[in-house]
């Protein structure tokens, strides 16, 4: 029966070509505008480290009070300074933590011949790798001696590994950062996390740069390695230099902490309060103590790390969808009801109800795969000009994948069924008496 | 000619179904094309914003030291750097800086009156440069005079200095000073010591371009200071008339040969001003030209569901259309019939279409800050979807007209 319907929906649609490609024409463009902005807005709203994420907390304290920070409503700074991100690295009440902040240090590769080169990258504790499970080729991070002692040791990315090394395991070698030597201890896999979940206030969550060298933070703090990412202050420093930062109230380190449950959670947080407290009560805060614990999840929500701009634009192109269903629904009414007579033959000659049904769910289905077909060519092509229209760092996360493909052809078949439903119905409802009377 | 609307109305009562969703479909492209139109507008006023810059002749340099000097030496270095640069061929003058406008972000402060006020007043990108600034980037000097060569300080990495003078931009004397005459006025930018207003130049955009910048459009100041961050600094270049891309050739050449000891990032260590502009618009321009694209889309969607459907209309209705011809109607009456029809369901569209375009704005103002969407842009598109209606049932209309009232004796 099924293929008999086909037949009868390919014939239909065949008679009146203009109105079938119209339709179609609707729904694949619909379909397209919305996935294309959906692969944009998964890419972005995506969780980095899925298997974790809930254990990964940020604290945050008001080291600046609230009448040193008037635009902020309320909420502390969104980065530590030197005093509080030691001061907690110290304690060390987490299970794994690390305070770190972004540097930029000049690398001069060991051929004279060659020019020094500009390298990003984090000063870091060594819990950093095992906190967030970041994927090793050789070697390891470094442990918490290395940490205290200062030791002179560098995990560097596999890109800057190939540059340096051709690739080959340079676990033990040494490499000349701001010429000093440093000794590799680690190469990592591929890693370049978007959201770069660990420090977004610098990297604005989305950076097509990777960070290539990871030391540690006390080495670089001695090695007096400046900050390279934001530095916001409620005050002018009272001294100069990189000392001077250090000693100041101003907020420049990144804090991340993992804790494994509730009770850690909230263990943590009496810790922060009673740190807060301390801090009152010694006269550096005049305050009463203002602090923050956001998972990762809530953190980045908290610091919009999903621009605005993708969210309107994945709104927008729902609404164009919509509109496209509405106008499928109308145009499916017109061609349905073009073929009362038909129906009425139809119900006269024994017909039930459920088979008009049938009959033109079906040829609503065939529009939908058609629109979904054309859907999936124009999704292809909305996904590779992307770049076009959205910031290059962001553009480039938009990728065409498998589940992708199968969502838009899904999205296109369920909408123009959904649409159908209504013109069916009306169909099904045509009176045989009156059709072939009215003949 | 005088047209019915009674009859109108009682026929699209027999077609419920198809005119709700006309309407529905409508209204609904109001809603977004509005809105759509209000972003576009929005983001293509962005791009035009005015920098104050010399844009055509001018071009960045960022410049990082390769190794650890002392200040003494950095600044040494800087000067060697300026010297060789000003004495190019192709280049009119060059200053050191710590930024320069729509770079996307950089350093900015709080303005006070007084050193206890907490409030602050207002926020100013803070620019560094010597007396080379103004000339270099095309300023315009509208009071005051430009900073003396002995004003000029010289800053270590971190280095907290704050110096006596200042050059701000007009759009802060008006802030700071609605009265006027801001000129040897002082003001506080987080410092123990005040700055004093030496210039006033007319336009100088900030570093960012940001909703958070828009609060404070247009507000700069210059500091008398000459940058020698262990880090690295920018050097602004301005070339002669025409000598743009000789100028960037031969600047890195010449800083090269003064010392090696430095990295120019090859990808965008060297900027004009048309590259920086279309790169801290991107974002704005990428979101014009989608909502422009789905605009299109949406309306050339909505004008072929108007044909299609009336199209279905005028198929069903020939019999009585060959009737009322018969009865003596004319062509223009039967298309003044279709016109009207198409109308009454637009009218009724946009009406519907401008309440959820408000509210769709309003969401978006609670939800993403979004500003206020004025009534021009509701207005354009009414006219655009009434004419677009007009447009779309014109066609069948006509095929209407051309009925033979021959029609209204055939059985079939």
């Amino acid at each position: 029966m099924f293929a008999y319907y086909l037949d009868l929906a390919l014939r239909s649609l065949k008679r009146s070509p203009g109105l079938t490609a119209l339709m179609v024409l609707a729904i694949g463009f619909g379909v397209a505008a919305s996935m294309t902005s959906w692969s944009v807005f998964r890419a972005v709203s995506g969780d980095p480290i899925p298997w974790k994420s809930a254990q990964l907390f940020v604290p945050q304290i008001d080291n600046w009070g609230p009448s040193n920070n008037p635009l902020s409503q309320g909420e502390p700074p969104n980065a530590m300074d030197y005093a509080d991100a030691t001061a907690l690295m110290r304690d060390h009440r987490a299970k794994l933590q690390s305070a770190m902040y972004q540097i930029s240090p000049s690398v001069v590769p060991a051929e004279a011949t060659k020019h020094p080169i500009n390298v990003s990258g984090h000063a870091v504790y060594g819990e950093f790798f095992p906190m967030l499970d970041v994927p090793f080729q050789y070697g390891s991070g470094w442990g918490a001696s290395d940490d205290t002692n200062r030791a002179q040791v560098v995990v560097i990315s596999s890109k800057l590994n190939q540059k340096l090394f051709g690739g080959a395991n340079s676990v033990g070698k040494s490499v000349n950062i701001e010429s000093h030597d440093y000794r590799v201890v680690g190469v990592l896999k591929d890693w370049n996390p978007q959201p770069r979940f660990y420090d977004v206030v610098n990297s604005g969550g989305f950076n097509s740069q990777s960070d290539d060298v990871f030391l540690p933070f006390l080495t670089a703090i001695q090695a007096n390695m400046q900050n390279d990412g934001n530095t916001n202050c409620n005050a002018v420093p009272k001294e100069s230099g990189f000392v001077g930062l250090q000693h100041s109230e101003c907020v420049w380190i990144a804090y991340m902490a993992e804790l494994d449950d509730a009770s850690a959670v909230s263990t943590y947080r009496n810790y922060l309060q009673g740190y807060a407290r301390e801090q009152q009560q010694n006269g550096r805060f005049g305050w009463a103590p203002n602090n923050r614990l956001r998972n990762l999840p809530a953190w980045l929500d908290n610091q919009h790390v999903v621009p605005s701009d993708t969210k309107v634009s994945l709104l927008v192109a729902l609404g164009l969808l919509l509109v496209c269903l509405v106008n499928t629904i109308g145009l499916l009414l017109a061609k349905f009801l073009r073929r009362s007579a038909e129906i009425g033959v139809r119900r006269a000659l024994g017909a039930p109800r459920m088979a008009i049904y049938a009959q033109f769910l079906t040829e609503a289905g065939i529009v939908g795969v058609a629109g979904g077909v054309l859907g999936l060519l124009l999704t292809c092509a909305g996904v590779a000009s992307v770049g076009w229209v959205m910031p290059k760092d962001i553009a480039a996360l938009a990728r065409l994948d498998v589940s992708l493909l199968l969502l838009t052809l899904l999205v296109a078949v369920v909408a123009t069924m959904l649409a159908g439903l209504y013109p069916t119905y009306r169909a099904s409802r045509v009176q045989p008496a009156w059709q072939l009377k009215s003949n | 000619m005088t047209i019915q609307i009674k009859p109108v109305l009682t026929a699209l009562r027999r077609h419920k179904a198809g005119t709700v969703l006309i309407t529905l479909q409508i209204a609904l492209t109001l809603a977004i094309v509005c809105n759509a139109l209000f972003i576009i507008h929005a983001r293509l006023a962005n791009l035009g914003e005015a920098s104050g810059v010399d844009e055509s002749s001018v071009f960045v340099i960022r410049n990082q030291w390769a190794a650890e000097w002392p200040t003494a030496q950095v600044d040494a270095q800087v000067q060697a750097d300026l010297l060789a640069l000003r004495q190019l061929p192709a280049v009119r003058d060059a200053t050191p800086a710590n930024g320069y406008p729509l770079q996307g972000g950089g350093w900015d402060n709080f303005v006070t009156l007084t050193p206890e006020q907490t409030q602050p007043v207002t926020d100013s990108a803070v620019y560094l440069g010597d007396e080379h600034f103004i000339d270099t980037l095309g300023l315009k000097l509208v009071a005051g005079r430009n900073f003396r060569p002995d004003e000029v300080m010289v800053m270590g990495t971190q280095q907290a200095i704050t110096p006596s003078t200042v050059i701000v931009s007009q759009a802060l004397a008006d802030r700071l000073f609605p009265d006027g005459n801001a000129l040897g006025k002082s003001f506080y930018a987080m410092g123990a010591t005040p700055s004093t207003i030496i210039g006033v130049v007319d336009t100088l955009h900030r570093q960012g371009v940001s909703q958070w910048n828009k609060a404070f459009t247009g507000q700069s100041l210059i500091w008398p200071i000459r940058s020698a961050d262990s880090r690295g600094l920018y050097y602004i270049v301005r070339a002669k008339p025409g000598q743009l891309a000789a100028a960037m050739r031969e600047a890195p050449k010449a800083l090269y040969a003064q010392s090696r000891l430095r990295i120019i990032d090859a990808k965008d260590g060297l900027q004009d001003y048309a590259t920086i502009r279309h790169k801290v618009f991107d974002s704005d321009r990428g979101m014009a030209i989608l909502m422009g694209i789905i605009c299109a889309v949406l309306l050339a969607i909505t004008a072929a569901g108007i044909v299609g459907l009336t199209s279905f209309w005028v198929g069903q209705r020939r019999k009585q259309i060959g009737v009322r011809r018969a009865l003596g109607a004319r062509q223009r009456d039967i298309l003044a019939y279709f016109l009207t029809e198409n109308f009454l369901i637009s009218a009724a569209g946009v009406a519907l279409g401008v309440v959820l375009a408000y509210a769709f704005n309003l969401w978006t103002v609670t939800r993403f800050a979004l500003d206020h969407m004025s009534l021009a842009y509701v207005g354009v598109g009414v006219i655009v979807l009434l004419l677009l209606g007009q447009g779309a049932v014109l066609a069948p209309a006509l095929r209407a007209s051309r009925v033979s009232p021959v029609e209204a004796t055939r059985s079939v």
